[in-house]
């Protein structure tokens, strides 16, 4: 059943070939089978998948609900789910049961998508290679020793590995973009404001933006379809109509123009990337594209402009785990000094602890000015170079990361190697641009994505490009051999 | 550019966390080099630049002045790590 | 050459607003422990800020009534540090873009000279939470049914020189906001917090280093904190110390101030814009509307009240304490036309009664109407001004309208000239003796006379008529 695309998965629901509860047993009996090794679920939900799976089949005989009724879903553990444990990979919620949805759970709840558990991810989306979680790191399905990438590094090895038809994302400087290009994978960062972040556990409140993970463009605009629309409880959610992004998909694309910005293709890019994404902006052409040459100077920027702002706003955005009102909290605190420091130190793990150190150091007296302002100046500067270069172009494409996955244990002890990594993803989400990455082959085995960038809102037409190349290519449907 | 040690300390007293002895000189460095990172901003010229602080050129929306929530502090105070009387409670504190 | 006293003063005043800041919550006074604190209230993860649109026009009217600029592009900023009445380790403020700018300025009377006072600027800003430190043994308990409350935050320039000005600028914006509306101005409950910067220097010098006065709550005692430590300065200073630039308490039973713990380094708030919330953006028509529904502001309507009703300074002063007292009673005058004879029963008769009563003008059990139904019946002769009286304490006691205590009471004033001829043949003739003496040059009898006939008619004879009567009769 896992191999079967989830529109198939919807028909054969509607057509009662097969029930949700069928389907949603079949996953958790491959999340037992194989998440031992993958490590890709901090916590699975069996119980409330079957109740919901159930009541899931009762609103299909009923004929209500929609194409994803029934479905099963994973959520990032980013977003809290209503009495269930959501850690956001760190111990410092290691006992915290959401007494609420987040928005993206709450519209999921609603169509009846039974939620088989929350995904594995960096602590508190801090990383790109899901190494950090409290919870021991995910592993690569199309090879173990390599990382998953991250944050959303669960979500994407769920996908990957068939251990859910559908899973949700969070993306602040790539986080769904580079998993999903490291594990083969689907993902698509909307807008920023286009899904809510309410109930999403923030890292950097400016960048974060939830998304959909899944194997095919379709899937991504089904999914994106219940993630998106406007939230009243979130002062940064666009108000505006939610696009259709299914009805276009079938548009061709003859006569869209691709921009190719150079900057992409610089030294440091590894050559079975490079030749993979040549070959997919090939691809794009014989289905009728123009490719023009754009530019995107002020790229080297983006990583340092990024990592001033994004550790600035989770220094603040990470004070209220303070071991007061829930969350972890240190043994026999002697004052209330040593309550919130060891609650704090013991709570967080090494990559958040640096970083809240990092941004807090970059808005303190004396440096506000040098790092945090100029930080917010370069981000205006890499927000109109993509505004320029889509004059030109309809799309930008490139790779996601400049390699394929590394391997476990590479880059966990030189962050700064690991930030230069994010230098394609993190330009978009100073922009708040949407973008995608789309399977377009393999480097040494390990899986290469597309890059797709787009202007504000253009989210209907990156699918739409990115489901007609799935027309003509099949990397999105190879799955690794082990969890055939 | 490296972190003196006084700095450490300062970050470490606004951020609320400690850092081991152990551990000093292996976070100033690895903090240093993400310093040494921001420094490839600073030849930028960023003169007439405004900053930018939220991806879109949006405005805040408003909410009615309507009571929408009710009292849950029993069931959110089951979160706690200590609460008593319907209070939370911290070490004391002396104003 | 003697110190020079330098004063500026941070007003926080809680906004009638019936939910926080920025979430959905009461602000109601007095619920129990954190039944009013809810997942944003307790910065619970996920939750996000929404401005409570109520705000925004309340804000405005403080800037029109100082003529402050109005901020047209408002940022909401946090302000970082940790403290347990702070849920989230920042507090939602305004730093670098308030909404309500410079310019602003108010005018304070101090022993009969005026002077004005600048206004730096007011922000919006959440409140914190509560601490509750005698409660638990060796813990402090918390209670963040306060936290996101809405304040202004309203900044004077250092313009004041001495405790005297300092309380009468406080005052000032006391009766300011309440005016506006936009505060209730009660002190007890924390709803208009005052604290106070004070320092000294030698004229012509830059200013001294100052010390924060807080947690005072009332104008008595905030006069007495700023006294006490201008002396508290004057004598460190004469000794050849320094001040310290530190907050203090001020002690009202031990009447001292006295240095709040000090922190060993200064703080350093981080403030950054908050990514949570987007600019504030007032437009003209923003600004129009609430000016069109703008109160008259107090010293405006006092003189008006001169001008136009012929009122003394004082009773304008007194009928514009507060704008219930105003609205009352000019919704007297509203009906009576007759602004002194509805000064004195304001500020007579209906005060003494409220005072007696411990109420407020607007909880008053005589509405304006019924005064001013009063008032019509004396100035139609229906009543005379005594028995006027017994029939506003009738009213006060809820017996009913004016017209319908004199109807049934049978308090009408006889009008009628031969029942009043009856009434003052009878009291001559009882009382021949007196009619004599009077002839006999002793004029002031008359008075005599009056009252017996008054007497004899349960004080309902029309007095102007029994006058007459009285004198054509004693020819």
């Amino acid at each position: 059943m896992h191999t079967l695309s989830v529109k198939e998965m919807s028909e054969k629901l509607r057509n009662k070939e097969i029930t949700s509860v069928a389907l949603t047993q079949h996953y958790l009996d491959r999340i037992d089978q194989y998440d031992g090794d993958l490590n890709a679920y901090v916590t699975v939900t069996p119980e409330l998948a079957m109740e919901m799976a159930k009541q899931a089949d009762d609103m299909i005989a009923e004929g209500k609900g929609g194409l994803l009724t029934g479905i099963p879903v994973a959520h990032k553990d980013i977003f809290c789910t209503l009495d269930v444990k959501t850690t956001c990979g760190s111990k410092m919620l290691d006992n915290f049961i959401a007494p609420y949805d987040a928005k993206v759970v709450e519209e999921s709840r609603k169509l009846g998508m039974p939620i088989l558990g929350k995904t594995n991810m960096d602590e508190f989306a801090m990383g790109s290679s899901s190494e950090s979680s409290y919870y021991g790191a995910t592993k690569n399905p199309w090879d173990l020793k390599a990382v998953p990438g991250g944050s959303s590094g669960g979500s994407a090895a769920v996908i990957a590995a068939g251990l859910a038809p559908l899973a949700t994302g969070s993306d602040t400087g790539g986080s769904i973009r580079q998993p999903a290009s490291f594990c083969g994978i689907t993902g698509i960062k909307p807008t920023y404001g286009a899904v809510s972040r309410y109930g999403m556990i923030a890292y950097a409140s400016s960048f974060d933006q939830g998304g959909p993970m899944t194997r095919s463009a379709e899937e991504s605009a089904w999914m994106l379809d219940v993630m998106a629309g406007f939230d009243e409880r979130d002062s940064t959610s666009l108000e505006q109509p939610k696009q259709d992004y299914v009805s276009t998909l079938n548009n061709d694309i003859k006569g869209l123009k691709v921009g190719v910005p150079a900057e992409y293709f610089e030294a440091g890019l590894d050559e079975g990337v490079e030749s993979n994404i040549r070959a997919a902006i090939a691809e794009l052409e014989k289905l009728g594209a123009e490719i023009v040459e754009v530019s995107l100077p002020n790229k080297e920027l983006a990583v340092p402009a990024y990592y001033v702002l994004a550790p600035a706003e989770a220094s603040s955005n990470l004070s209220r785990f303070d071991g007061v009102r829930y969350g972890y909290r240190c043994e026999n605190p002697t004052d209330l000094n040593d309550l919130y420091t060891r609650s704090r130190s013991e709570g967080f793990g090494a990559e958040v602890k640096r970083r809240i150190m990092v941004g807090a150091y970059a808005l303190s007296a004396g440096y506000y000015d040098a790092y945090y302002l100029k930080a917010q100046k370069l981000r205006r500067m890499v927000r109109d170079d993509f505004v320029k270069a889509f004059e030109q172009c309809d799309v930008i494409v490139g790779p996601v990361a400049p390699t394929p996955a590394f391997n476990i244990g590479e880059k966990s002890d030189d962050p700064v190697s690991m930030y230069l990594a994010d230098l394609y993803t993190i330009p978009v989400n100073l922009a708040g641009m949407p973008a995608m990455s789309v399977p377009a082959g393999f480097s040494n085995g390990r899986p290469v994505g597309l890059h797709l960038v787009g202007p504000y809102h253009s989210e209907a037409k990156l699918l739409n490009v990115a489901h007609q190349y799935q027309q003509v290519t099949n990397w999105h449907q190879q799955m690794p051999e082990s969890y055939q | 550019m490296s972190l003196e040690k006084s700095e450490v300390d300062t970050i470490s007293r606004l951020a609320a966390i400690s850092v081991d002895a152990t551990e000093v000189d292996q976070l100033t460095a690895k903090i240093s080099n993400v310093l040494d990172l921001f420094q490839r901003m600073e030849a930028v010229d960023t003169t007439n630049v405004e900053p930018m602080s939220h991806p879109l050129d949006q405005v805040q929306r408003l909410r009615e002045d309507v009571v929408t929530e009710t009292d849950h502090h029993k069931q959110y105070q089951k979160l706690a790590p200590a609460a008593e009387k319907g209070m939370y409670l911290v070490p004391q504190v002396i104003d | 050459m003697t110190w020079e006293v330098v004063i500026g003063l941070e007003i926080h005043a809680q906004l009638t607003t019936k939910t926080k800041i920025f979430s959905g919550s009461s602000i109601s006074y007095g619920a129990e422990p954190n039944t009013q604190a809810n997942l944003l209230d307790l910065g619970m993860p996920g939750q996000l800020p929404v401005l409570n649109k109520a705000v925004i026009p309340k804000a405005i009217k403080l800037g029109l009534a100082i003529g402050a600029e109005i901020g047209r592009r408002s940022v909401f900023d946090r302000k970082n540090y940790f403290y347990p009445d702070l849920p989230k380790g920042y507090q939602t403020s305004q730093f670098s873009f308030p909404i309500v700018d410079k310019g602003g300025v108010v005018e304070i009377e101090v022993e009969g000279e005026t002077k004005k006072i600048g206004v730096t600027r007011a922000h919006l800003e959440e409140d914190a939470g509560k601490s509750i430190h005698d409660a638990f043994p060796g813990q402090t308990g918390v209670d963040l049914n306060r936290a996101g409350t809405p304040l202004l935050e309203i900044v004077s320039e250092p313009d004041m020189r001495s405790a005297k000005e300092a309380v009468a600028y406080a005052k000032k914006m006391h009766e300011l906001v309440q005016y506006l509306g936009i505060c209730d101005g009660n002190m007890q409950e924390g709803s208009f917090r005052v604290d106070s910067n004070v320092s000294i220097h030698k004229p012509g010098t830059p200013f001294g280093t100052r010390a924060e006065l807080k947690n005072i709550n009332s104008f008595k005692f905030i006069e007495q904190a700023i006294e006490l430590e201008i002396e508290r300065q004057i004598e460190v200073l004469e000794s050849g110390g320094q001040v310290v630039q530190e907050t203090r308490l001020y002690d009202a039973d031990k009447n001292e101030t006295r240095s709040m713990r000090e922190k060993e380094e200064a703080n350093d708030y981080r403030y950054f814009p908050c990514p949570d919330l987007l600019p504030v953006v007032i437009t003209e028509e923003d600004i129009e509307a609430v000016r069109a529904e703008m109160p008259e502001m107090p010293d405006a309507k006092r003189k008006r009240y001169v001008a136009d009703f012929n009122l003394s300074d004082y009773d304008a002063a007194f009928l514009t304490g507060s704008r219930a007292m105003a609205e009352y009673f000019e919704a007297v005058v509203a009906k009576t036309n007759e602004a002194k004879v509805s000064a004195n029963w304001v500020m007579g008769e209906l005060s003494k009664s409220l005072n007696q009563n411990g109420l407020d003008v607007a909880d008053s059990p005589v509405s304006a109407d019924m005064l001013a139904g009063l008032i019509e019946r004396i100035q139609d002769n229906t009543i005379s001004g005594k028995i006027a009286k017994q029939v506003f304490d009738a009213m006060l006691s809820g017996e009913g309208s004016a017209d319908e205590i004199v109807e049934n009471k049978g308090l009408k004033q006889i009008t009628d000239s031969s029942a009043i001829e009856a009434l003052v043949d009878d009291v001559l003739a009882n009382n021949t003796a007196q009619v004599e003496a009077y002839k006999g040059g002793q004029e002031k009898m008359f008075g005599f006379f009056v009252g017996q006939v008054m007497k004899a008619s349960q004080g309902q004879a029309n007095p102007a008529q029994v006058n007459q009567i009285l004198k054509d009769k004693l020819k």
